[in-house]
């Protein structure tokens, strides 16, 4: 009888469940604790211009997930348009658009980013040169000669764009870069340069976010790559690196904005800084499941809601499984103290507490006498659930005649179980007397606090709601249990005196 | 408060090397691996066992009778008719639910073997309850039996109060491991019940005497009721008993780990009882020593033994001495 395809189903549950939990840690950025904050950037794009009465295409760029930012939630909005999500040379655009439009427009887009240190990196997937880049005269000297200056002070792609830049400085400006300043925008020239000098870059849009920024516009930045990774450099100071605050906003090399059919466009932004939860940020996740993020978050809030309470059954099943594995607690129903926690959970331990120790005493003090009727089991047991319930309705009234509101949530006990209960513990009090039965009732009452305890913190609310597979590890850790032939704590004690001789 | 907890607990080393089985080992290793699931409603109706023990020429209380319906219940005045003390037990009861020893009938009064009177309707109702499932597991519908008083021997009387006291003997794969005497007290309110305060009495295999008694789980010498002494204890018939109890592994059709409940009649010598196929640890305790070495030497024995020949083998291989006599020998150096 061989133990090996146990303990391979064992250990696959466990490697599953760990995998799967850290696979929505890194990926998804779910923290592990549910007290951490997270930033969380709002930020909105006005899109203004003036349309000319006739069909009207507008093409924005959008942001994506990128390094130090993870998208949570965008929206439009933009009355009486057709909108579009394309994907086109690697970015993300918007393509609003409408048959007939006259004056002024306003189109709203906003986006939840997520501030990540940890986020993936831009995938990096080597550009195409621009072709043969033509000069016109006599700028083509020009440029040959800042190319050449600034290619003998470099050693490598990007030392070459910081000289290159440094030379547009204001201090350094020289003559052959005044004249190319007039004929070129900054930013496209010296694209242009690179290019030039057989080194792939492209011009960039980013948004320097501030908390409670309004009517900010986009600034020009430029990525320079070496043949392995990116690297973004400031047009005007030539330094490079990327400032925390920077979101890019179009990093194909492509326009921000496209207004067919409209004139004097032009878009601005406002942004809001929020610290959120970290678990209400990644509820707020985009819906992106696959098979792998397979996600309770994609249910409708209400289901979540139960799923929340579902999810956590395991745990205080798991409490059970312990404290009858490992120490040997007796109980009245294997599960029943399950309940009674997940009752408690709605009414508060105390007042749950109360009202359980009211409702099994009275209910025990009735099926003392019902048991002189000399009824059925089937009928007697019904009549208990009958007075289980006219008990839990006297209470709650007088609860609520005297001003105590938590007596209402009395109603929320399982009242079959407690029947039975109620029943269990009458005939053991017959049969064992009442030590028995403050055994068997005080092992209920104590695994039911514990699983209560256990299914209320806040930290294994949070796992079990956002990490499904630790659903898996729980069941690793029971089948592992169910394994178990060592002694009972409680054992230890029984057994004391046969060791003492 | 360090000696505190130390004098109430003992370490798992410790009981470990007495050989001591835990309950979760019980289940795992013996229930779960030797007992076959199918072979269960043998065991757990005690109608089953009785009637299977007829077939096997296995001694048994004479029945009475049964009540299946509850309209079967009104006959139960021309069924008892006749018998002077008799027991009705449900046939799925468990841990000793629900029996009724009458002890003998009074002018129509059914009295206790505590001299509580009770009268039919009484005793109706209580038959009515068992079919009702009130003492099966699960509440399912149940049969009542109605067997013959044993007339358990007279040599045992002092040594228990008012109910009959009975022989715990585990099987395990044919051979019987370890026995112990269950006496009924006061406080068990004539139950042979461990847990009700019934005092265990642990018996050498090999002799069928006593060696050590147990009640609550502590040490006792003596009857707490009749005061009587436990050293002298002495089961007659032993092997006659023994083989009674080896028996049974056949007649289940194999359940390897077995509690056998045997009593001492005075007509009939040794009479199976019922059967047990979850039987408790606390014989453990009533030996003063634990099931693991005897259970790991019988899973090292070939199987196919023949009945005689696997309780000759216990006889020799765990006879152990009273700790009884050593106690009171020691006390009686003392003074």
């Amino acid at each position: 009888m061989s133990r090996l395809p146990f303990y391979l189903l064992v250990g696959l549950l466990l490697v599953a469940g760990i995998g799967l939990s850290v696979h929505r840690h890194i990926s998804l950025e779910v923290p592990w604790t549910p007290g951490e904050q997270r930033e969380v950037w709002e930020v909105e794009a006005l899109v203004n211009f003036t349309a000319q009465g006739g069909p009207v295409l507008v093409n924005m760029a959008l942001p994506s997930h990128q390094q130090s930012f993870r998208m949570l939630t965008e929206h439009t909005a933009s009355p009486g348009y057709g909108l579009a999500f394309l994907e086109e040379n690697g970015g993300r655009r918007a393509q609003w658009s409408i048959r007939e439009a006259s004056g002024s427009q306003q189109l709203y887009y906003t986006t939840q980013m997520l501030a990540t240190p940890d986020a993936r990196p831009v995938p990096t997937e080597p550009p195409a040169l621009g072709g043969d880049i033509i000069w016109e005269r006599p700028y083509d000297t020009a440029a040959a000669q800042v190319i050449e200056r600034a290619w003998n002070r470099s050693a490598d792609a990007f030392t070459f764009a910081r000289e290159l830049i440094r030379d547009f400085g204001d201090e350094r400006q020289g003559e052959n870069s005044r004249l190319l300043l007039t004929q070129f925008e900054r930013g496209q020239l010296l694209v242009r340069l690179l290019n030039q000098a057989g080194v792939p870059a492209r011009e960039v849009s980013g948004l320097l976010l501030e908390d409670a920024r309004r009517r900010q516009t986009l600034s020009q930045w430029v990525q320079v790559f070496d043949g392995e990774r990116w690297a973004l450099f400031d047009p005007a100071t030539g330094e490079q690196g990327r400032p925390d605050n920077l979101l890019l906003w179009e990093a194909s090399g492509q326009a921000v904005l496209e207004v067919q059919g409209g004139t004097n466009s032009r878009v601005t932004f406002s942004m809001l800084n929020r610290n959120q939860p970290a678990a209400a940020a990644v509820r707020s996740q985009l819906a992106e499941d696959t098979l792998l993020n397979f996600s309770i978050h994609s249910l409708p809030l209400e289901e979540q809601a139960l799923f929340q309470t579902i999810l956590l059954i395991p745990i205080g099943a798991l409490v059970v499984v312990i404290l009858r594995i490992l120490v040997g607690i007796k109980t009245s129903g294997t599960f029943m103290p399950v309940l009674i926690a997940l009752a408690f959970i709605q009414t508060t331990l105390i007042t749950g507490l109360v009202g359980f120790l009211l409702i099994v005493a009275v209910g025990l003090v009735i099926r003392n006498y019902l048991s002189y009727l000399n009824l059925l089991l089937v009928a007697r047991v019904t009549a208990v659930i009958i007075t289980v319930i006219a008990i839990i309705s006297l209470f709650s009234v007088l609860a609520y005649r005297f001003g105590l509101n938590a007596g209402l949530t009395i109603t929320f006990f399982p009242m079959i179980i407690l029947s039975w209960t109620i029943e269990r513990m009458s005939i053991l009090w017959e049969e064992e007397g009442p030590r028995e039965v403050l055994i068997q009732g005080g092992g209920s009452l104590l695994t039911a606090v514990i699983a209560f305890l256990a299914m209320t913190n806040p930290w294994v609310r949070h796992i079990t709601f956002n990490f499904l597979g630790v659903q898996m590890i729980l069941m690793a850790l029971i089948l592992l249990l169910g394994n178990y032939t060592g002694y009972r704590l409680l054992e230890l004690r029984r057994f004391k005196p046969i060791t003492e001789d | 408060m360090w000696n505190w907890t130390m004098g109430n607990w003992t370490s798992p080393d410790k009981l470990r090397v007495k050989g001591i089985i835990g309950m979760n080992r019980r289940n795992i290793r013996y229930i779960g691996r030797y007992n076959d699931r199918r072979l269960y409603p043998l065991v757990d109706d005690k109608l089953k066992t009785k009637l299977l023990a007829q077939e096997h020429g296995i001694t048994t209380p004479a029945l009475i009778g049964t009540v299946a319906t509850q309209f079967g219940v009104k006959h139960l005045r021309e069924m008892l008719r006749g018998h002077d003390g008799f027991v009705i037990k449900p046939a799925k009861g468990s841990g000793g639910k629900g029996i009724l020893v009458i002890d003998h009938v009074e002018d129509g009064a059914f009295v206790k073997p505590s001299g509580v009177r009770l009268t039919l309707k009484d005793v109706e109702r209580h038959a009515s309850n068992i079919l009702s499932g009130l003492y099966s597991l699960g509440g399912s519908p149940d049969v009542a039996v109605v067997e013959a008083l044993i007339n358990f021997d007279e040599r045992l009387a002092e040594y228990t109060y008012e109910g009959v006291p009975d022989i715990r003997v585990i099987v395990f794969l044919g051979y019987p491991v370890m026995a112990m005497m269950r006496l009924s007290t006061a406080a068990s309110d004539g139950k042979a019940n461990l847990h009700q305060g019934a005092v265990g009495v642990g018996l050498d295999i090999a002799t069928g005497s006593a060696i050590r008694g147990v009640q609550f789980d502590r040490t006792r010498l003596d009857h707490p009721d009749t005061g009587h002494e436990l050293a002298s204890l002495h089961i007659p018939d032993w092997r006659t008993l023994l083989l009674l109890a080896a028996g049974c592994y056949e007649m289940t059709g194999m359940l390897g780990y077995l509690g056998t409940d045997v009593v001492l009649d005075r007509d009939h010598g040794p009479m199976l009882l019922e059967l047990n196929a979850r039987p408790g640890l606390a014989i453990q305790m009533a030996n003063g020593e634990g099931l693991r070495r005897r259970l790991d030497l019988i899973e090292r024995q070939p199987s196919g033994v023949p009945p005689e020949e696997r309780v000759a083998f216990a006889q020799h291989h765990f006879a152990r001495r009273s700790e009884l006599e050593t106690s009171t020998e020691a006390t009686a150096e003392a003074v």
